[in-house]
């Protein structure tokens, strides 16, 4: 579905978001969104001030913003995403100009209907969570979900086997101008100083490489991604008689998107922005079950 | 040589537990009810040493209760000697409620030396709580100022730090007056403000009060902890308090926790440990310091608390909510059984459900509610903990081992409560198991195996088996014996479950799971093949040991009472590899054993023959005539082993001992023929040596072919009166001895 208007999701391009997996939220409603931001910038200034009492509902330094975003998702079955963001009120002018935003996390979903099918009403399945900004923050909010809705999250690292398949399939996409190399990052953690090993790639080789390689349009397989990269191992060993099969491969970076094994990821095209959250929503779901 | 044999039949197969049970008068917290019951509660098991100590705790009890005026530390052993008991309890269980009232009247009279009263009050450490009287008491005897001021001010940061500890407040409430009255000391003031922060309701609030505070500002500056009163005060009645207050204040009261914060969550965690299911916690404050880490990692188990959200959504809605606030029973209120049982109707669930594992009042509720959304919830929560705890699946985590042990320990005992294995716990095994390496957290994982659910699930041997059986061969003799031991346990939840659901089956329940009885039998089978394939190559690998073999015997102890005990049409003879070691076993423990296991499996069959003959109907499960006929065998074998001598003639099992009569004298053995029966079996020797001297005291040449006739029968009872009893049950009901003469037969169960 590419219908989503590109303009409200276009705040996820561009920046580099921490990746979660959370467990489905019990009784979440998308009527009291409001209600969840006053409760949450409450938590905030209470966490701020340990153990003080804390009045809910004045200004506080603070401004949670919880939204919903309807424009992301991937079916109809899918949950709206939701949006929470933190801003800073300057304090020596009150003026609404002068808050800065410090932190948003964003709860979303796209066709995740392998989860969203099976659990009761209840709960509310967004199991994909992404960050942007101090940790402290994404501490604070993160608690607050675990005690008000009970759902667990866990940091979403990516297995070098996904990262490879982010490498063939986004090196498949087509994109206007193809500027940005395609840049694979290997690391060879064993050795007393580690070493990491860059191996950049001209956007239109390993296009015409993965060209080859995949049998059927719109439809990939692990044997081709094993291809793809062996393709591309066996001609960096040629010229530098290094084996990065043996090394473990950290990060991809394309046109599309960059990701790192870390679980962190940047959004670059905002047409493919469905696809990589779809991927990476399925990641989420079978890291939670 | 006494064996467990006596206590053996009669038992009832839900009993297996018992061990981590519940005793409902456990959760009783005492102090309100019945003080005498919480001290015992707060006890650990091991009961003599504690025995003692109650005793020592009661007499320094009324040591102090009665003491006179000034008497010396120094000079008086008594005093010396009680005040250490004191101390010693205090650290480490704790004090029961009744000891405060005593103690904190000693303290704060002023009777005795300061050092004396210092000490008495360092070591005020609750088992569960503090009385609100003896609070009370300890303020007046404040009022009357016998004691010191070093004195007055330790009280109060004991007052702060217990401040949530104390049974009930209203009392406390009342005096808010006297404590405010306290201000005007200039030492004590930090330490009243912190109590009157903690004590301050909206109709405390009062001009004069706040006047009175303003004064003390002026008069001594701006002073952090009168800031913390009046910006509460502020909050409460923004009316009354105009005075700007700086917005940021990062401490507002220094550390009060003083010496106690460390022993009491040392008391809490023994406490913990101690008993057979977790304490419930009873407060939110004493949550153990976890160390320093990501947030979402810390292995905490959330303590019980009402969901309050969707609260304040509106001011219309607001007083819905506030209606049906009124309606639910706070989760955080209950304490006892009682009330437990009195409010179950309108008792909400906690916010989050992880903590239920650390209140037992709650897993009574989990235990009879049926709703989905509770299991999912829990199910969840723990399939995340588990996952991203896991010592070693998890890099870098395995400095955390001790808190993961204890986690595991924690469902372990949930699950015996529950008397039901979590999924969350099962896939956890599957998905981890299979990196185990078998040291781990070793009897907390082989302990979660016992839980593993019964279904029908087929990948249960790559997911269970396969791994557990590589981890087997290649460990220790103890660590073979502990999963034999834990897959005994295994198969008697599997068995115990399977009878509750036979039972319940009457009331129209199906089996859950979808499992039918022909799958349910499958996967039992399934097991205690696996079982003894593992226990053959064990015997072998380890050449035989006794104490394995009697891991194993323990196993095929339920395995041979299925049909009789637990209602299920199934059973399965011990493989050769494991019956063969028995019957020749040097020991006579194993072969004791194996004697009762050989007549359990008689009285199975027998009645399952029975059963079969008398019903006259085809039955969905018929033993198949293999089972029969191995079990004949191993009679034969038996009876030719013990009883006939002639186990290498008769002995037809085809991995059997049956032996050519040239092979034999090629073993040089004289009367070859007789070295096998109760007599000469390397097992019974010794018997018979000792049964030899006290029937000849004065031949001394062990002729054991004395043994025969009307001996042999002395012998006999000589046998059974050493405790053998296994070995009395197997002759009695598997030989037939009406005619001697003619070759005694095994008694056949082939009808």
């Amino acid at each position: 579905k590419e219908n989503a208007d590109p303009q409200r999701t276009a705040f996820l391009l561009r920046k580099q978001w921490a990746l979660y997996s959370v467990t489905p939220l019990y009784r979440f409603s998308n009527a009291h969104l409001r209600a969840y931001a006053r409760l949450l910038s409450a938590f905030i200034a209470a966490e701020k001030q340990k153990g003080l009492a804390v009045e809910v509902g004045v200004e506080l330094d603070i401004k949670v913003a919880v939204s919903s975003l309807p424009d992301l998702r991937g079916s109809e079955q899918d949950q709206a995403a939701i949006l929470v963001q933190l801003s800073l009120r300057s304090s020596t002018s009150k003026k609404k100009s002068e808050e800065k935003l410090v932190w948003s996390g964003c709860f979303c979903c796209v066709f995740g209907d392998d989860l969203s099918e099976k659990i009761p009403q209840d709960f509310t399945c967004l199991p994909l969570f992404l960050t942007n900004g101090a940790e402290s923050y994404t501490s604070i909010v993160g608690s607050w979900f675990q005690k008000t809705f009970d759902c667990s999250f866990r940091r979403l690292a990516i297995s070098p086997l996904n990262l490879s398949w982010m490498a063939a399939m986004w090196t498949g996409c087509k994109v206007d101008k193809l500027t940005t190399a395609t840049e694979l990052v290997f690391s060879v953690s064993c050795l007393p100083q580690p070493l990491d090993i860059s191996y950049a790639i001209h956007p239109e080789d390993a296009k015409a490489l993965w060209d080859t390689v995949q049998k059927t349009p719109g439809e990939i397989t692990q044997e081709e991604v094993d291809v793809f990269m062996d393709c591309l191992y066996s001609h960096f060993h040629r010229h530098f008689k290094i084996h990065l099969s043996a090394t473990k491969l950290v990060k991809v970076s394309t046109a599309i998107a960059s990701a790192h094994c870390d679980g962190i990821i940047k959004f670059l095209q905002s047409q493919y922005l469905t696809g990589v959250l779809m991927l990476l929503t399925e990641l989420a779901i079978s890291h939670i079950q | 040589m006494q064996r467990r044999r006596t206590s053996k039949t009669p038992k009832q197969p839900l009993k297996v537990h018992h061990k981590n049970q519940t005793d409902l008068s456990a959760w009783q917290k005492g102090g309100r009810i019945d003080p005498e019951k919480s001290v015992q509660n707060h006890q650990s098991p091991n009961n003599q040493k504690n025995g003692s100590k109650q005793g020592s705790l009661e007499q320094a009890l009324s040591y102090f209760e009665k003491v006179q005026d000034r008497v010396s530390l120094k000079k008086d052993s008594a005093l010396q000697k009680h005040l250490t008991a004191v101390e010693s309890i205090a650290l480490q269980r704790g004090l029961p409620p009744e000891a405060f009232a005593v103690l904190l009247n000693v303290a704060l009279s002023g009777k005795l030396a300061d050092t004396v009263n210092t000490r008495l009050l360092k070591s005020l450490v609750p088992a569960s709580v503090i009385p609100e009287t003896s609070v009370v008491s300890s303020v007046s005897w404040l009022c009357v100022g016998k004691c010191s001021g070093n004195v007055q001010l330790l009280f109060l940061r004991w007052l702060i730090t217990m401040f949530d500890f104390i049974d009930h407040k209203e009392q406390l409430y009342a005096l808010y007056g006297f404590f405010f009255s306290f201000l005007q000391d200039e030492k004590m003031c930090p330490y009243v403000c912190h109590l009157l922060y903690l004590l301050t309701r909206k109709e405390n609030v009062k001009p004069f009060r706040i006047r009175r505070l303003l004064d003390l500002q002026a008069k001594m500056g701006m002073q952090s902890h009168l800031q913390a009163l009046l910006s509460l005060y502020k909050l409460f009645c923004p009316e009354l308090v105009t005075i700007t207050l700086p917005g940021k204040v990062k401490t507002y009261f220094k550390n009060s926790e003083g010496p106690w914060k460390a022993a009491i969550n040392a008391v809490r965690q023994r406490n913990q440990q101690n008993s057979p299911v977790p304490q419930p916690l009873f407060l939110g404050t004493a949550q153990p310091q976890s160390r320093k880490r990501k947030w979402n990692t810390q292995l905490i188990i959330p303590v019980s608390s009402t969901n309050k959200n969707n609260l304040e959504e509106d001011k219309e809605k607001n007083h819905v909510d506030l209606y049906r606030m009124n309606e639910s029973f706070p989760v955080e209120q209950l304490q006892t059984f009682s009330q437990l049982l009195q409010n179950i109707h309108r008792l909400e669930f906690p916010s989050q459900m992880g903590s239920v594992l650390i209140n037992p009042l709650l897993l009574h509720y989990v235990n009879c509610i049926k709703d989905e959304s509770i299991f999912l919830r829990l199910y969840y929560w723990m399939g995340q903990t588990l996952q991203e705890e896991c010592t070693w699946c998890v890099a870098d985590n395995n400095q955390y081992e001790e808190e993961f042990k204890d986690f595991l320990e924690t469902v372990y005992k949930t699950e015996c409560f529950l008397q039901e294995g979590f999924s969350s716990c099962e896939e956890f095994l599957y998905k981890t198991l299979p990196l185990w390496d078998g040291f781990c957290c070793r009897s907390q994982i082989l302990r979660l195996v016992t839980w593993i659910p019964l279904s029908s699930f087929s990948e249960i041997k790559s997911h269970l088996y396969d791994p557990l059986a590589q981890l087997f061969f290649t460990s220790s003799l103890y660590f073979k014996c502990s999963v034999l031991e834990s897959l005994k346990e295994l198969l008697r939840n599997w068995l115990n479950w399977h009878v509750v659901i036979l039972d319940s089956e009457s009331g129209s329940q199906v089996h859950s799971l979808n499992t039918t009885l022909s799958g349910l039998v499958n996967t039992v089978a399934e097991l205690i093949h696996f079982v003894g394939w593992i226990s053959t190559v064990a015997l072998r690998l380890e050449n035989n040991p006794t104490f394995l073999l009697y891991f194993i015997l323990d196993f095929y102890e339920t395995v041979c009472d299925m049909y009789l005990r637990y209602n299920l049409p199934l059973l399965i003879m011990p493989p050769a590899g494991v019956f063969y070691p028995a019957l020749l076993s040097m020991d006579s423990v194993s072969l004791n054993q194996l004697c009762y296991i050989m007549y359990r499996y008689r009285t199975n069959l027998v009645a399952a023959k029975e059963n079969e003959l008398s019903k006259r109907k085809i039955l969905q499960f018929k033993f198949s005539t293999q089972t029969y006929r191995e079990y004949n065998q191993y009679v034969i074998a038996m009876v030719g082993c013990l009883w006939t001598s002639s186990v290498f003639q008769k002995d037809v099992h085809p991995r059997g001992l049956c032996m050519d009569d040239e092979l034999l004298k090629k073993t040089a053995v004289q009367e070859f023929k007789t070295s096998f029966n109760i007599v000469y079996h390397p097992a019974m020797m010794g018997y018979a040596v000792l049964f030899l001297q006290q029937a000849w005291p004065d031949d001394t040449t062990f002729n054991f072919s004395l043994i025969k006739g009307k001996k042999w029968n002395w012998y006999l009872e000589y046998l059974y009166a050493q405790g053998l009893k296994g070995l009395k049950v197997f002759i009695e009901s598997s030989i037939n001895r009406v005619s001697q003469a003619s070759h005694n037969k095994a008694g056949n169960v082939e009808v």
